[in-house]
């Protein structure tokens, strides 16, 4: 690693605001991530951690403040926002899987057009990760005859075929059967194990307090508490986080 | 309140039953479809009385009590209840190539034979090297195309101006012309008419509306009058590209809507997924959202490849020869005048279009189902 990425953080936020429409859904954001660290934020729906994440890849566009992501600054320059998404690997919630593609297309296709990898070389990395979210032997079938929770497999390994530095997860286990999300999480936890840097939005409290170095609270639009999960989750400080966490461990 | 459990164990096998009622073979087939209730009894039998009505003499008409060989009209007056098949058959030639020198219709022979093979080889998903075959069919048959059919004295190829071209050969190159250029010109338009950009999103959706918004006659009659008012006199298209060309655009404004079908019916995590891997917005169209939308709109793309064929016959307002007006131009043969002459030959030509318009439905339908398999479990 170069001296300047481990001076900087891999992710910067310095009062980020986004409006839709009138609608104000980030106020104020600010929020540093080191190389290495695993974030998970969370919070009532509606309160902006979706947008959050989303606004580190530019799918969402900040309207005010500053947003670097690994020494790049996002602005509405498409070159930079490409660069970002370069090093940024995202999973969503619906997967977003590319249906008329094969599980191994679906994997190689960032690499070999993005990155110009030679197509046996993309193959063997896909093979390779495909191995470690333990499904290679569905390579060759198409998403649509995959369950719920291979898919969302297949999505962490299309993403990490780019050779991520950072991973976000956008409410990955929510569109899951309840059997389901545990393979997800597994390959999630593997994957902070190894060193990657994650910013996780989710609900599952359980993930968090295993894996997470700081758990981010939002409510209303605001960061409303960040913590390690230790403290977080025994002795939150705000009324609105006891609120959320009483609601939410039951 | 004891629960009572009946004690009743079977000791002995029950006697096997009958087998079910046939499913398969033709009485079957005729029970379940024809003649499952009342009603539909009803409804078999009188439609297949009234085939039995109207078919026997169609059929004897078309070819029991029809001319085949005739030198000239006469036999057919004699044989007023019957087809004359033996007017088309002497009018073949002309109704192949139009007023094309007969010295030189082979030019044509070999374009289209060129042509078929091409696409037999372009449609035929196990064919060997297809790519070769796009470059050859986009790019290189269009040159060899051009210099066979319109000649060029460098290869030794006497010039034959396009307004002798006519008959079939008109009405398939007019086809082939729309069709290969109203698709990505409609998938371009489609695109623009999505487009952030307001200068592309304008010129598309002005586009698009303006040529909906007016009949075809009147785009061909713009081609043919207007596009030489844009080029200096000597660069005037040809008289026969002009209506190829307010063919294709005619064609593509339809194509582009129904391309915006597919596109609008893709979920936005599509283009969501594709832009979080970082490719950028020419390749995630290209490798994401266009093989997926197309493939929906197959049948639609597939029905403005119908309409356009059949509307190749209008280019005989800008005095184009297609081959419906070939037809016409025969009827006008005085030695084969005659009241059998112009059903023979207007059922004919219904006979051509049918044939070419149920082998594209055809192979979508085909596709479709090929595409099909992949997908599902």
């Amino acid at each position: 690693m170069s001296q300047i990425e481990q001076s900087g953080d891999a992710i910067e936020m310095l009062g980020v605001h986004k409006w839709f429409g009138a609608f104000h859904v980030l106020r104020n954001i600010n929020l540093n991530v080191a190389a290495g660290e695993r974030i998970v934020v969370c919070g009532p729906s509606g309160s902006g951690k979706s947008t959050l994440i989303r606004c580190i890849n530019g799918l969402e566009r900040h309207e005010r403040g500053l947003i670097r992501v690994d020494g790049i600054e996002l602005t509405q320059d498409p070159k930079r926002i490409e660069a970002v998404r370069r090093d940024v690997g995202m999973v969503f919630q619906q997967f977003n899987l590319f249906p008329h593609l094969t599980v191994l297309e679906n994997c190689t296709l960032a690499p070999i057009w993005v990155k110009k990898t030679p197509k046996r070389e993309a193959e063997a990395t896909a093979m390779r990760l495909l191995a470690q979210v333990k499904i290679p032997e569905q390579a060759q079938k198409y998403p649509g005859q995959l369950s719920g929770g291979q898919q969302q497999r297949v999505a962490i390994a299309r993403a990490l075929c780019m050779s991520p530095k950072i991973m976000l997860f956008d409410e990955p286990t929510s569109a899951l059967d309840p059997e389901m999300v545990r393979e997800v999480l597994d390959a999630m936890t593997a994957l902070a194990s190894a060193g990657m840097t994650m910013v996780v939005v989710t609900h599952e409290m359980g993930f968090a307090r295993q894996v997470a170095d700081r758990v981010v609270f939002m409510d209303n639009g605001e960061i409303v508490e960040i913590a390690p999960p230790q403290p977080f989750f025994d002795a939150p400080q705000h009324e609105r986080t006891k609120l959320f966490l009483s609601q939410i461990l039951r | 309140m004891s629960g009572h459990v009946s004690a009743y164990v079977r000791a002995a096998a029950e006697p096997t039953l009958p087998p079910p009622r046939r499913v398969s073979g033709a009485l079957a087939w005729l029970r379940t479809n024809l003649f499952s209730s009342p009603g539909n009894v009803a409804i078999s039998l009188a439609l297949g009385a009234l085939a039995l009505w109207l078919l026997p003499p169609l059929l004897a008409w078309a070819s029991l009590d029809a001319v085949w060989r005739a030198p000239d009209g006469a036999l057919c007056r004699a044989h007023q209840d019957g087809a004359c098949w033996a007017f088309i058959s002497a009018k073949l030639d002309y109704l192949a190539y139009g007023s094309y020198p007969i010295d030189e219709r082979w030019r044509v022979i070999v374009a289209e034979s060129l042509g078929a093979a091409l696409i037999v080889w372009l449609l035929w998903p196990a064919a060997p090297a297809r790519r070769l075959a796009v470059s050859l069919f986009f790019f290189v048959f269009p040159v060899v195309g051009f210099f066979l059919l319109h000649g060029s004295p460098l290869i030794g190829l006497s010039l034959v101006d396009s307004l002798l071209w006519g008959g079939v050969f008109v009405s398939l190159l007019t086809a082939l012309v729309g069709i290969v250029f109203s698709l990505p010109l409609g998938v371009l338009l489609a695109l623009g008419r999505r487009s952030r950009l307001p200068i592309v999103r304008y010129l598309s959706i002005g586009f698009i509306e303006l040529v909906r918004g007016v009949p075809f006659i009147t785009v061909l009659f713009m081609a043919n009058n207007l596009l030489p008012l844009f080029v200096p006199e000597t660069w005037a298209p040809d008289r026969f590209l002009r209506p190829l060309v307010g063919t294709a655009l005619f064609a593509a404004a339809y194509m582009a809507e129904e391309v915006r079908g597919g596109l609008q019916s893709l979920a936005n995590g599509q283009y969501e997924g594709a832009a979080a891997l970082g490719l950028n917005y020419w390749r995630m169209t290209g490798l994401v959202i266009l093989p997926q939308a197309l493939t929906l709109v197959i049948p639609g793309i597939v029905n403005t490849f119908i309409g356009l064929f059949k509307d190749t016959t209008l280019v005989a307002i800008v005095g184009m020869t297609d081959f419906l007006s070939a037809m016409d131009n025969a009827f006008k043969d005085t030695l084969w005048s005659g009241p059998t002459i112009q059903a023979t030959g207007y059922i004919f030509a219904a006979m051509f279009f049918y044939v070419f318009c149920s082998a594209m439905a055809r192979y979508s339908a085909y596709v479709e189902r090929s595409l099909d398999k992949g997908r599902r479990a």
